[in-house]
């Protein structure tokens, strides 16, 4: 397995990065307002051997020893952190019952590998009975014709869930009701997997009738991770080695981008009327929106860091642009969004609207996923209810969204009104931008604009960086965005992304534990060396070649930091404009009881 | 029925000798707004894009609602189609309303291949029904995807007898050959323009009014930009 070497490799680079002379200056003095880190816990860690042998070193400066954890992934077989009791909780009370005979010191790590198993083989046994039900069902021969007949049209929804290459994918998601029936599937039909999510649902209420929640299952290979939210339960069975954090921060992106399609309220009412409605009725045609989160999720570090990736613009373009937005305005308007190659260039926002809430990333990231998961926006101008999960999980915006630039197709206008009947006008508001854009050339000057290289910060072992301030500008609640430049070699093919994206998980991991949080990690990996970074003003995390030494690294970051300071004006929305639109405030959709009551019949008592 | 082929015919004759000037100014614009109506999957944004851009293209499912236009400049009048092509997922049905408000024309579709999708055209009907005003929205049925006709679940005769019984008006298209599309749209734009008699059972085949339009499409009228 390729993750073995990978960690073999990383045990043998560690020793290099520890046999170094250890000669830095205190981190503090170099990056400025580095906050003094906590006492070393690492010590305390009984779950990773080598960790602790690093940590043991001779040690020097106390703010450096505690931060610059020279560690390994703690993903070597199945572990649990100690810490993470409330799991271990869990499962010794699952296993117990189940199976439960243990006796060792080890006591969760067994327990936990043997439920783990036992999961694996229910699934397994569910995945047999499937099999079963399949021949059972039909003859051989029609199945066979059916298979033989479209070929080509093999989706990763018709995928035969009894193979090997569908056990084999890297993060499955299922989302089922609280009765069990299946609502989605990464991969597979949900039908040929109902089985499996009856043994997904049994887990759940299993735990559940014993007072308790079920979170999470770890096995050698898989973690699953569990999310019960109202009337859904969402599992993620993954072999990605993310913390069960991401994983269900992960979860959560899919609830939410259920939620923007159909709102939490009618979700609930529906299944309060009929508790085994079967969801997908309503969700039928949005599994290409679904798909594309998971897609999106994999490859993008934005729903990681919970940040906005603005595409990099010289701020006079991107003020000329707000401006233009700023100016085409109707009344109920409340947020108007400028999207090019998927990324943001502007944003303004309804006056009241930003006093009583922001737009969270998260929000924005839902909207940047329904438009790039769907080519339906290319026909002509869509105006379509879509909720706003973090903005307000009950109530549905009515939605504009149209290309400026057809038949490429990469400038994207989304218009957010209150108003469902404001179709005409907002699409007058495109006219507008449409023509002010066509005078000051814009479309043309967009059109160059591109993410950087990181040849531009001028520090030669810096191969890669992600960084993400804290409130920009200084203390204004701002959408949250961070910066990275393009990936560039080694890191140009999907395979080395997707390695460098897992180490930044793995940092980030490292970074957010709830049990034992760093504010600075140096990870020194098998074919490049990180350094993660987390104070009160921003998060950072940096990729380097191999064989820089700390002190390098720590010249290279105060040199980045510098060149982001001096940059951040093309890198970020800095000032979002605002406009009033709204003549009588309580019609802010926050406080409108129409809107919910239009949630609330969504669909579902619909005649048809 | 004759008559209003002549008057077609006629009126295409005009459109002929006229020289027709580019953006001219004509007599008089009249706003047209159809609305699509029908299961998911039907084709109705195929049809849709048809209509507005002579182009077929396999979408994905539509979000919401979809508005294109289409210019359509006649001898004596320019009509001006508003399409509103809406989504046939269920989730969007409550909103669905909001777009056939006011429509002066509805096309309910269905999937020749697909008998379901008949059966949910007369619900959608039943919907109308509820809905329109009698006389204010021109109602049409359109039997979609005539090209796989070789895999037809719904026959001619049934999609005639229904509009027949409800006094529809009824044709069978292919938005991915193009046939009988522009010739729909001509015939929507004049029932619902015009106060022609509206024409039921299927459009003849010999209604055809292709003229050598340079824009490469392969049958219709000179259309507009």
């Amino acid at each position: 397995m390729e993750e073995d070497n990978h960690q073999d490799g990383e045990a043998q680079e560690v020793k290099i990065s520890d046999s170094q002379p250890e000669s830095i200056p205190p981190a503090d003095i170099l990056l400025g307002n580095h906050e003094c880190p906590e006492p070393v816990e690492g010590n305390h860690s009984t779950a990773d051997d080598r960790n602790q042998s690093v940590d043991s070193q001779p040690s020097h400066v106390g703010a450096e020893e505690s931060g610059l954890d020279a560690d390994v992934p703690p993903h070597l077989g199945a572990k649990l952190e100690p810490e993470e009791t409330k799991d271990s909780d869990c499962l010794n009370n699952m296993s117990t019952h189940l199976d439960g005979t243990e006796t060792e010191v080890r006591v969760t790590d067994n327990d936990q590998s043997d439920s783990g198993e036992f999961v694996v083989t229910m699934l397994a046994k569910a995945k047999l009975e499937e099999q079963g039900i399949g021949v059972k069902g039909r003859p051989s021969p029609l199945l066979e014709a059916g298979i033989q007949e479209s070929p080509s049209f093999k989706s990763q929804r018709d995928e035969d869930v009894t193979t090997d290459s569908w056990r084999q994918h890297r993060k499955h998601v299922f989302v089922l009701s609280e009765a069990g029936k299946p609502i989605y599937s990464r991969y597979g039909s949900e039908e040929a997997l109902s089985s499996t999510m009856g043994v997904m649902m049994a887990l759940v209420s299993f735990v559940q009738s014993g007072d308790n929640l079920i979170r999470s299952v770890y096995s050698e290979e898989h973690t699953v991770v569990f999310l019960q939210k109202g009337p859904l339960v969402l599992v993620c069975v993954s072999s990605s080695r993310q913390s069960e954090q991401q994983l269900l921060g992960e979860l959560l992106y899919v609830y939410y981008q259920i939620i923007s399609m159909l709102t939490q309220a009618s979700i609930s009412r529906i299944f309060e009327h009929k508790k085994n409605y079967d969801l997908r009725r309503l969700l039928a045609g949005s599994e290409k929106i679904l798909d594309g989160l998971l897609n999106l999720v994999d490859s993008d570090p934005s729903f990681l860091l919970a940040a906005v990736h603005c595409l990099p613009l010289a701020s006079s373009l991107r003020d000329s642009l707000s401006q233009i937005l700023q100016k085409a305005i109707t009344p109920n308007l409340v947020f108007s969004i400028l999207i090019a190659k998927n990324q943001l260039l502007t944003i303004v926002q309804e006056k009241t609207v930003i006093e009583d809430a922001r737009l969270e990333p998260a929000d924005v990231h839902l909207l940047l996923n329904l438009i790039g998961a769907s080519s339906a926006f290319q026909a002509g101008e869509i105006w379509t209810p879509i909720c706003l999960p973090l903005f307000n999980p009950d109530c549905y915006f009515y939605a504009y969204i149209s290309y400026l630039d057809p038949p490429e197709c990469t400038v994207c206008l989304l218009l957010l009104s209150t108003d469902k009947e404001a179709f005409y006008a907002v699409a007058e508001c495109k006219r507008k931008i449409e023509e002010a854009m066509l005078t000051q050339n814009s479309l043309s000057l967009i059109a160059k604009a591109q993410l950087y290289s990181v040849n531009q910060v001028g520090v030669s072992d810096l191969r890669h960086f992600m960084y993400k301030p804290f409130d920009v500008p200084d203390n204004y609640r701002q959408l949250t965005q961070f910066t990275s430049p393009e990936m560039e070699a080694p890191y140009s093919n999907e395979e080395e992304k997707m390695r460098l994206l897992d180490l930044y998980r793995y940092m980030h991991s490292r970074i957010h534990s709830t049990s034992r949080p760093l504010k600075l990690i140096y990870h020194v990996a098998e074919k490049e060396t990180l350094l993660a970074w987390v104070t009160s003003k921003f998060e950072l995390y940096t990729c380097f070649s191999p064989l820089v030494t700390k002190t390098c690294a720590i010249t290279a970051i105060t040199k980045l930091l510098r060149w982001i300071k001096k940059e951040e004006d093309r890198l970020f929305i800095r000032y979002p404009p605002k406009y009033s639109t709204t003549p009588n405030p309580s019609k802010s959709s926050k406080s409108s009881k129409s809107e919910q009551q239009d949630s609330t019949d969504n669909g579902y008592l619909s005649p048809l | 029925r004759g008559l209003f082929i002549i008057r077609v015919f006629l009126l295409f004759l005009m459109g002929e000798t006229l020289p027709r000037v580019p953006g001219g100014v004509p007599v008089r614009t009249l706003r047209v707004k159809m609305v699509l109506l029908g299961s998911s999957g039907v084709g109705k944004s195929s049809l849709a894009v048809r209509f507005s851009k002579d182009q077929f293209r396999d979408s994905s499912p539509t979000v919401g609602c979809a508005y294109l236009t289409r210019v359509l400049y006649l001898e004596d009048i320019t009509l001006r189609f508003e399409i509103w092509d809406t989504a046939g997922q269920e989730k969007y049905h409550s909103v669905t309303p909001l777009y056939y408000r006011g429509a002066h024309a509805a096309l309910v579709v269905y999937d020749i291949c697909k008998k379901e999708t008949f059966v949910r055209a007369q619900v959608w009907l039943r919907e109308l029904e509820k809905q329109y005003i009698p006389g204010s929205t021109v109602v049409w049925l359109i039997g979609n995807k005539e090209d796989l006709s070789q895999n037809r679940e719904v026959s001619l005769q049934e999609g005639q007898n229904l509009a027949q019984e409800k006094g529809l008006s009824f044709t069978e298209t292919s938005a991915l050959s193009g046939d009988r599309v522009n010739e729909l749209l001509l015939a929507v734009g004049k029932s619902s323009s015009h106060d022609a008699p509206v024409q039921t059972g299927r459009l003849s085949d010999n209604l055809s009014l292709s003229n050598g339009v340079p824009q490469g499409s392969d049958s219709g009228p000179t259309f507009g930009p």
